[in-house]
Formats: structure tokens, sequence, C-alpha cells
């Protein structure tokens, strides 16, 4: 909302520079974007001159030689414009003068005559868009009269940000309003009150009753018929015709007002709907009367497929979710959003129907949103108006249409309303205000603030009750509302203690899942991975060039409607395709290896009730529409490790990255096992012979493997190797925080080796499972220390070489002892196929 | 033959002392101490003796020969230790080479970094940290949080929404972390504190606007909580992440859920609040104004606890506030990032800055 600066000052001049009425408005609820300067930076140097002569240039033909008259004598200026004749009063910009956008006027000589200044139109002091001729004032001040009198010239304007709430301040008099209760200036009548209404409308010209007594043989209500077939989607719709209406430019203070506050001026009718919204903040429309069949207008909602010429030169088709307003012939509007250019006001129009309604903001925004239409007047009728402001509307335009446009206003007023929305005053209950800002302010200092600020308050002991204002009717509904209308006027800022909550809450803290995350994180930060975060979004056809198939739960499982790019289309199911990608620019952009992981987000389908992120269920008493399980994924490619002067690094390798798998599960004080599915490929992106299942105890938890060839080559990549792991699942099998001390024994081992033939294909963990049971308690550890296959070995096998621990835990073990323990596990791998090797 | 055995001493003595070698050493060992030598000669032959001799002989031989074994030996080690330190002293490296690392050393990125220190400035104010689903009901996103369906509030935020055919309500990516307001108050009864930390989504995309970002959701709700008590958390937390001396402002605002509502600004942590630098520059990371803007806030509407009544949230019995501020935006700030979106490029020349 634009608000320049000298048509607020009409209604109240808080006295402040612009920046610091800014900064106090911004201080109590209105943030002003930025304060801007229209027209020359200094009215300094621009007066008001009277053209004595005006003869052809002697050497130039589009020249004129003017002689004006500028209050400190006769000067000589040259000027180009058309239009320029003597007995004009003008603006005349002096040598000295800076025009908006910093030239400086000098004197100079234009073809051999000396010009001692510029006669300025419109556009070059930024009061309008002509720029065919001269700005020519009708009876002018006296000569040297500095322009700033009669013109807005250097208007400084605020551009607020006004929250949807605030409907008051998309009108000039509620921005002046609060200028009031800011600033304790004076605030006059508003416009529709017998406040001022521009400079140049006589503001005795009264309200609607004094009009009405002025007004002509004609009745509005013969010459006009409003139906109104939907009362909730129009509330109220108002009319008043005018007779012998002069359409033409507007005076040059409204254009400049206009233009000041961002809008095109067209003509004085349309101007005028356009200044009156500007200044009450309810939208007007004008129709030509005589285009309107028999003066009849229906509002109802439209028909699916019904089509309407609106007045932005565009067709719209509509549905039975919008309203319209129609004529005999067809649609004339789209209600509250745009007129029909059916029944445009031209030139040639004579006869008016101002047209003042209210409609149901809900219902407009839908329209708007599905028309992808917005209008000045559509974007105050979303946030709800309310009915009674179209009377003042019609006050204010009956007067500017008398004023500027020589206009006979019919008599009467043809409104169609729906019973007022009901007004109960709201009682503010002693202390309320303190209890919800900390912050005593007495009940006098209260009903102050609520009255500058527009409410009628009545004392009730120290309780209040206050009737709201029309224009603040759908914002202010409670008690609490109150309180924060007297808080923000209350220079809380200033006044405002800073306190901590009293009452005791429970002991604040990150739960265990939590902390542990934190730990995984920090794993493989050792590890040297570098951590990332991803978009949650992702192109469909990542699906594709990870080779998952169509019918995989994680081909796409959250699609959104509305998606930026189809790039972003998607939601994620895997973080793999996030990191290789990652993977891929880094080293496009010059890096020689890349460890990164990232711990984020999927998005699956739901399966049962949850589960959360980190396990368990999000809270609330309905279930997320999707899951959310935390992942984390790691993905190396090239060397973790960086080559030094003593070693030259090497590439990272499926059991380098299980080690960092080993280093993450170990940290959370628990361990993972992998293991390969024989015969079927661990997951459809994954090297078929180098990747394997990710289990901590007896469930999977996702997967690690070298990434297949064809789809690291789909992200440029070379070798890579990566895991993908759901959080939730390792951090269960952690004991972090529950681990529970068992004794551990004084007496010595007794380490024994062996070596065994097996398959080739028995995993090793396998064999060591199978020595494990056959051990018994007294052996308390097998790890394999080598395996070897190659000269010696027959094809098809490889050797294992494990090293045995066996310890008691009273008493020190003999050979006899462990003997029948190492037959039975020798006769246990015998029996699974494996060969002791001597 | 006692003053010989002195006499040989003296003559041992002086040849240890003036030994310097090891082998030396043992030339003088042999000579003095060795079978063939007088005094092992003199001891052996003991027995030969008149009586009254022996005895002095024996005790006077025996001790000269312990003494100087001892004074060997020692002579031996010294001889050795001295030896060591000549050859390390021999032998050296290159200390100012680059040691051999133990293994490269990852980064957290500056996103988690700064989430994990709000959290634990949080905690440390008595706040329990919860996740919500980011793909999330309209109730929670909006209608709970008091925007009725048409309220031009849902304007404020372009939402991406969810092709659903399964959810009777329309789906779509949380546009904040405030549906956790409502979650979790209709999980647990008052008192409440606790903050949201997490990704949330808005349809716009540019140097300062990023689809998706990340919030931190406050909420505290209780008996006789105030907008004061609001100041005086946000003041303590901000006081945390950006130094001891900032203040706070509060501009009023509004937000659906939140009544009052205002913004929060932070007085700047370059120029001190002055808006200008010592040279008499302006403050080019408040822009001269002196305040940084960093969210909103405001005490939960009446209307929230409308729809949580049945959890125990009485609006004539408590009252509570809630915040919410940008992840990155405090990144950006303590970190001077001039760029949202370096954030999801993740250059490893820019993970790497941050340990």
């Amino acid at each position: 909302m634009r608000v320049p600066y000298g048509w607020m000052a009409d209604y109240c001049d808080p006295g402040l520079e612009p920046r610091d009425l800014a900064e106090k408005m911004a201080m109590t609820g209105t943030e002003v974007e930025r304060v801007v300067t229209l027209g020359p930076p200094s009215p300094e140097g621009f007066v008001i001159g009277k053209v004595l002569a005006a003869e052809k240039h002697p050497d130039a033909d589009r020249l004129s030689v003017c002689q004006v008259d500028t209050g400190d004598g006769e000067r000589t200026i040259v000027c180009g414009a058309p239009n320029v004749a003597a007995g004009q009063t003008v603006v005349v910009a002096l040598p000295g003068a800076v025009m908006p956008g910093g030239m400086e006027i000098k004197q100079a000589k234009l073809r051999g005559v000396e010009s001692n200044g510029m006669i300025c139109s419109d556009r070059e002091l930024e009061l309008g868009e002509d720029h065919d001729g001269i700005l020519v004032l009708n009876d002018g001040p006296a000569p040297g009269t500095s322009a700033t009198e009669v013109l807005p010239l250097a208007e400084p304007v605020l551009e607020l940000e006004v929250t949807p709430n605030r409907t008051d301040c998309f009108g000039i008099y509620g921005v002046a309003r609060e200028a009031h209760a800011i600033s304790a200036a004076p605030l006059s009548p508003a416009p529709w009150n017998g406040g001022p209404i521009g400079p140049g409308v006589d503001s005795e010209a009264g309200d609607v009753e004094r009009l009405d007594d002025a007004a002509g043989e004609v009745k509005t209500a013969d010459r006009v018929r409003i139906m109104v077939r939907d009362e909730e989607l129009c509330p109220r719709f108002t009319a008043r015709g005018y007779t012998d209406v002069k359409v033409g430019p507007s005076p040059v203070w409204l254009k400049a007002r206009l233009i000041a506050a961002g809008m095109r001026p067209i003509s004085n009718v349309v101007d005028i709907t356009n200044y009156v919204m500007w200044l009450t903040g309810q939208p007007m429309h004008a129709y030509d009367l005589d285009l309107v069949p028999e003066g009849e207008l229906v509002i109802r909602r439209a028909e699916n497929g019904e089509k309407v010429a609106a007045l932005d030169g565009d067709e719209y088709e509509l549905t039975d979710q919008m309203v319209a307003v129609a004529d005999r012939n067809g649609l004339a509007g789209i209600g509250g959003m745009m007129g029909g250019s059916v029944s445009e006001v031209s030139a040639s129009t004579t006869t008016v129907l101002m047209e003042a309604a209210n409609w149901n903001g809900p219902n407009i925004l839908r329209t708007s949103r599905d028309l992808g239409l917005r209008s000045e007047a559509s974007s105050r009728f979303e946030k709800q108006l309310h009915p009674d402001l179209t009377l003042r509307a019609q006050a204010v335009a009956a007067r500017l249409m008398v004023g500027i446009c020589d206009a006979t206003p019919m008599t009467g007023l043809v409104d169609v309303a729906a019973p007022p929305p009901s007004s109960e005053p709201i009682r503010l209950r002693a202390g309320r205000v303190e209890r919800i800002l900390g912050l005593a302010i007495d009940a006098d200092r209260q009903a102050e603030a609520l009255e500058m600020l527009g409410f009628g308050v009545e004392r009730e002991g120290d309780d209040l009750l206050v009737k709201v204002p029309a224009d603040r009717h759908f914002d202010v509904t409670r008690e609490i509302d109150l309180v924060e209308e007297v808080g923000r006027i209350s220079d809380l800022d200033r006044n405002l203690p800073a306190t901590l909550p009293s009452g005791a809450g429970r002991p604040g803290g990150l739960s265990r899942q939590q902390a542990l995350q934190r730990r995984a994180e920090d794993s493989l930060r050792e590890s040297g991975f570098d951590e990332m975060v991803g978009w949650s979004f992702t192109d469909p056809a990542e699906a594709d060039r990870l080779r998952l198939d169509p019918e995989d739960p994680r081909a796409g499982a959250v699609r959104l409607a509305n998606p930026l790019s189809e790039d972003q289309s998607v939601m994620r199911t895997t973080l793999l395709g996030s990191v290789l990608g990652t993977a891929r620019r880094n080293l496009s952009r010059g890096a020689d290896r890349v460890a990164l992981f990232e711990c984020g987000r999927v998005y699956l389908p739901s399966g049962a009730f949850g589960p959360g992120p980190l396990g368990g269920d999000f809270p609330g008493n309905t279930r997320p529409p999707f899951n959310e399980p935390q992942h984390l994924c790691a993905l190396a490619v090239g060397s973790v490790d960086p080559s030094s002067w003593r070693t030259e690094a090497s590439g990272s390798d499926f059991f380098a990255l299980k080690g960092v798998l080993e280093h993450l599960a170990g940290g959370l004080g628990t361990a993972v096992t992998v293991e390969r599915i024989p015969g079927a490929p661990t997951q459809p992106f994954l090297h078929p012979g180098k990747s394997g299942v990710v289990r901590a105890g007896d469930r999977p938890i996702g997967w690690i493997g070298e990434i297949h060839p064809l789809v690291a080559a789909e992200y440029d990549l070379g070798s890579a190797v990566a895991f993908e792991i759901a959080l939730a699942d390792l951090l269960d099998a952690s004991p972090v925080g529950e681990e529970a001390y068992r004794d551990f024994t004084p007496f010595p081992p007794v380490d024994r080796d062996l070596a065994v033939l097996v398959e080739e294909d028995m995993p090793a963990s396998s064999v060591l499972a199978v020595v494990e049971e056959a051990g018994g308690e007294l052996l308390t550890g097998a790890s394999i220390f080598d395996v070897y296959s190659g000269e010696g070995i027959g094809a098809g096998e490889k050797s294992l070489a494990l090293r045995l621990r066996f310890r008691a835990p009273d008493r020190t073990l003999s050979d006899e002892e462990i003997e029948p323990v190492w037959s039975g596990i020798i006769e246990a791998l015998e029996k699974t196929g494996g060969k002791l090797r001597g | 033959m006692v003053e010989r055995i002195e006499e040989i001493e003296a003559e041992a003595k002086a040849a240890v002392e003036a030994a310097d070698s090891a082998s030396e050493l043992e030339e003088t060992r042999v000579r003095f101490l060795g079978r063939k030598a007088e005094l092992t000669g003199i001891l052996r032959g003991i027995a030969d003796l008149p009586p009254e001799q022996r005895g002095p002989v024996g005790s006077t031989g025996n001790k000269v020969r312990k003494a100087l074994e001892g004074l060997i030996e020692a002579k031996v080690e010294g001889l050795r230790n001295a030896e060591l330190e000549k050859s390390l002293a021999g032998d050296r490296i290159d200390v100012s080479l680059p040691g051999s690392p133990a293994r490269a050393i990852g980064h957290i990125h500056p996103i988690t970094r700064t989430r994990r220190m709000i959290e634990d400035v949080m905690v440390g104010l008595g706040y329990q940290v919860m996740e919500g689903p980011e793909v999330e009901h309209d109730y929670y996103n909006f209608t709970a949080l008091n925007h009725p369906e048409g309220h031009p509030a849902r304007m404020l935020q372009d939402t991406f929404y969810v092709e659903d055919e399964e959810h009777v309500e329309q789906v779509l990516l949380r546009t904040h972390t405030s549906p956790m307001q409502v979650r979790a108050m209709e999980a647990s009864p008052p008192p409440l504190f606790m903050i949201v930390p997490g990704k949330t989504y808005r349809r716009d995309s540019d140097a300062t606007h990023s689809p998706m970002f990340h919030q931190v959701e406050g909420l505290a709700v209780g008996e006789g909580i105030t907008l004061a008590d609001l100041k005086g958390t946000l003041l303590a937390m901000l006081r945390e992440i950006f130094g001891p001396d900032r203040e706070i402002r509060m501009r009023p605002h509004f937000f659906p859920f939140t009544e009052p509502s205002v913004e929060f600004d932070v007085s700047c942590f370059r120029c001190g609040g002055s808006g200008s630098l010592d040279d008499g520059s302006r403050c080019g990371l408040c822009k001269g104004i002196g305040w940084i803007e960093l969210g909103g806030a405001g005490m939960v509407d009446p209307n929230v606890f409308g729809f949580v009544a049945d959890a125990g949230y009485d609006p004539d019995s408590v009252t509570g506030f809630a915040f919410g501020f940008g992840i990155e935006r405090i990144a950006m700030l303590r970190h001077g990032v001039g760029d949202l979106r370096l954030f999801f490029d993740n250059d490893v020349r820019m993970l790497e800055q941050f340990s």
C-alpha cells in the first residue's frame, strides 16, 4: 500500500520526518518497506509562472520563445511544447532546480536565444504521464509562489507492508488514524463524515443526506434494478446513478495522487473509483448506465463455462464457484474482481452507475487463485471487508462526481443488503492485559489507546466495554485482540521487561535417539566424511538412473501437485541420488576425491502408524500422511585418506567403506553384519558381487556396496562405494547408556591358530559362526587373520586362518581341558565341508 | 703386602680413569682383576702367608677388588650412555615434515552445526527437542493454526501440495515448523516447553528464498506465561548465539496463530547496533539500521488452544508463547555466508570451512 505523505496529512499530520514515522509505524505493527520520494529531489526552484507572451523561435520551428512572469520579474524561457500559449499558468523550473533523475536546470542558449529556466510537463515532474505538452494549471496562484503549494512536488511516499488482518490500512484514512494513535497529532473527520476529500473538492458539499437534497429529479431506483441472488457471496450491493456526467481527464492534483499511489490515471470517472478505494479502502466500479439494458444487474453465481470480457482486455471463463454481475445480455463483470468491457465508461459516457459492493472474502480469494487474476479490488475484498464500508465509498464518490465531473446525482441509493454482521461490544477484563503481556497498563491508558484507534470505549469498573469500528470488524473480535491493540500502542519495545517463565516445566534435553544421531554424524566426520544437506525433492527420472524397477515402492512415493520444476517434483525415497549428484558436481569442479555423507529423511508410503524419523511415532492425534524415516548414507569416490609424503593413497574399496560402517556401529556400542544374498543382487544400483545387506542383529537395516558401473556412469563417476541405512534401526540396536557391567576374569587366555580350506563362496562369517557354535563357553574369541587363495590351493577354494582364544572365568585352562573343545570345532568345520590344513 | 695392594688400587684407579672406550676398559679390567692379575695372585696365595698377615691382606685385597669392580662397572655404563647419546645425535629427522594423518577429518554441515547450537542453548533453558512430519495434513499446517479455509493468510505462504488420492484432506509440505505446536499439545498436557528444528518448504526460489529451508519452532505453555517471558527467552537465546551484549527488539506484527504477534530483531553484532562502523561508514550487515530481523513470535492464540482443549489446554488457565526463525539465516549471519543457495550446493570447498 503506497501512502503519499501529503495525502495522509490531509487527515493527520504527525509532524514527523517520513523516516521517523516509518520507524514508529514499524514499532506499532505496520512495516514500512521503504520511503521513496516522487518528483524532484527537492521542491527548491520550482515556482508558479504566468506566460505573458509566446512567440515562435526565429531559428527553430518547434521552439517557442516565451516571456514568463515568475514573481521575481520577467524572464525569457525557450519552450519546446506545442501547447504553450500566452495567459497560461505553468510550473517553471528556475536555473538551479534539480529535475527528477538529477538533471540540474541551467541558463543556456537554445539556437541563439538565452533561456532562463524550463516550463515543465506533468511527466517531467512525475505528476502524470502526459508528455504532449506542458502542464497548464487552472486559475493559478500568483507568479513566484512555490509550486509545492499547489502540487505535490518532492512527495515522500511510504510503501507499507500491510498485514492481511489490517484492511483498514488499505485506505489512506485508516493509515491516518494509525498515525494519529502513534503520534497523538489531531485527526480530522473522515472524508465520508465531513472531512476533506481532496484539494479541489468542496468539503462543504456535505454528506449523503445533504447530497440527496441537492440531487436531481431522477431517482436511482427508477433507473437501476439490482437483484442479488446469492447473499452469501454478495452480502451488500449499493448503487447510485449520475446524469450529465462530463468525462474527461482528472485534475492535476487527483492524477498526481493516483500516480503517487501507484495507479494509472484513466479518466475522471474511473479515477474517482480508484481514488475512493485508495482513500476509504472500499473498491468501486463505474458502469456506463446507458450500456446496461434497463439498468438491470443481477448478482449471481456464474454458470460453468460462462465467459466474460473484462476491462483488462482478456476474456475469462468462470465456474459456478464464482460470483458474476450479469446484465440482460450476459455477464457484465466478475464480482469483486473486475468489471466487464460491455458497460465500460468511455469519453462519450454521460450517465454513470457507481457500484460499491461487498463480497465474500474466501470466495474472492479462491476465484482470484483459480482465474490467476489479482486486482487492487480483489486484493482488498479477499481479506473480507465490512458491508458498511460501501456507504462510505458512495458518500465520498458522490462529492467527487459533483465536484469533478459536474455530474448530477440521482436521488437515493439502491442498497441491497443481507442482515449486517452482528457487532456486540467486547469486554476487556481488568488485569487481562497484564496477564498476557506481563506489563501493567492502567485502565485509563488502555481506554485512551483504544479510542485513538477508533474504538468506542465504555468503562464498567476496571473493565472496558469496547465497540469495534466497521473497518476493524473482522480483525478485532475477541478480548485477546484488544490486548494486542493496547499493547502495540503502548511502546512495548521500551516498556516490556525481559523475564523468563517462572513455572516449573520438565527438564530440557535431547532424547536418547537425538543424542545418538549426533554421535553417528560425528562418527562419520571422524572417518573423514563431509556432511551434506541435499534437496528433499528430486527428479522422477532418478529412479531410472538408479535402475529401480517401476514397481519398486521407492520409484517415487510422494509426488508434488505444483512443483517448481520437473527436476524437483517428487520427494526422495533414498539419499543415494542426492549424494551421487553432489559427488558428481564436486568432481566436475575439480575435487580429486570426495567422501560425503548425509543424515536426512526419505519419504515413503505409510505402512503401519509411524514410524517417526528416529523410531517411534510422531506425536499428535492424526498419523502423518507418509513415513519419514531418517536415513544415513555415505559415499566415497577415490581415497578417503589423502596421500602424504610417506604413503600413496589408494582408492576406497568395499572394505574401506565397511570399516567406516563398522566404526559407526562400534561408536554406538553395537555391531553390524553384512551378508550377500546368493543369486540375488542386493540392490539394482549395486555391483552384484560386491554388495550386501547390512543387518543389526537379525534385522536388515540397509545396504552397502560398490555402485554398479552403469549407475556410476550415469553420474560420471568411476568406481564408488556407498552404504545407506535406516538410522532408527541402528540406534535401536545401540546399548549406549544401558550397558550392564559384566565381571572379567583374572585367569590367562590360551590362543590357538588353525587354517581351514573352504569353498570360495562360503562366507567367512559362516565359518566363524560354526566355530563359535562348536566352541561353547570356553571359546571367548575367534577372528580371521588371513585369507589366501591361489598357488597351493585348489581352484574354487580358499584358505582361512583363524585365531581362537580360550579362557575360563575361574581357572587357568589346561591343554587337556581345551583338547575336546578343539576337536569338536574341527569336527564341526569338517562337517560343513571344511578341510583342516596341516 | 698390604702396601702393595694399596699401590695396585691407586694404579688401577688411574688406569680406569684414563680409559675412554669400552675396549680399553676391558683391557684394564683384565690387567687388574683378570686371572693373571697381580691382585688375583695375591688373594690366591693368602694361605701361604704367615697367619698374622692372612687377615689384613685378605680383607684389604677383597675390599680393593670390590671397589675396582664397582668402579669399572660405573665407567662402562657411563661410556655406553655417552656412545648412545652420540649415536642418537646423529640419527636426525626433518621434524618440519607433515605428520602422517591417522585419518582424514570430515566436516559437519553448517546447518547441522547451527541447529545443534540452538538446540543446546534451548535445552539449557529447559526445552525438549522434537521432530515433526514434513509431509503434513492441511489441518496441522493451517486449520488448527487458526488459518481457516479461505483465510488470506494462507496466501502469505506459497505452499507445495502433494498429489494424493488416499487422504480426504489436502496433503502438503509443511510451510513452517509450527504444525508441531498442535501435535505436541495433542500429545502432552501443559506445562510444555519444546523446540522443533527441521526442514520446511515454500514455493519460492531466488538468492534469498529457497524452496527448502530450515526453521526452529519454540513453544512454551503453562500457567502465567507472558509476552515479557517471550522477550526474556528470546533475549537469552540470542545472547548465547550472538554474544552477551546483544539487545532484542520486538515489533508488533500479524500471524494467525499468535495474538499478540511480533517480529523480533537482534541488535547488530557488527556495529553494536549503532548502524555505523568505527570509520563512520554505514554498517553493511544491518544496512545501517542497527537491527537484524530474525523471526516471528507471539502469544499462542486462544483459537489454537481451542483445537487442543481436550488435551488440557484451557485459554483461561494457561497462556503460552511461540516463536520461529530460520536456521540458515543464523548460519549466514554468524559465518558471513552471502547466498542461501550455497547451503544446498554442498561444494566441499564450502563444507570444509566448517569443523
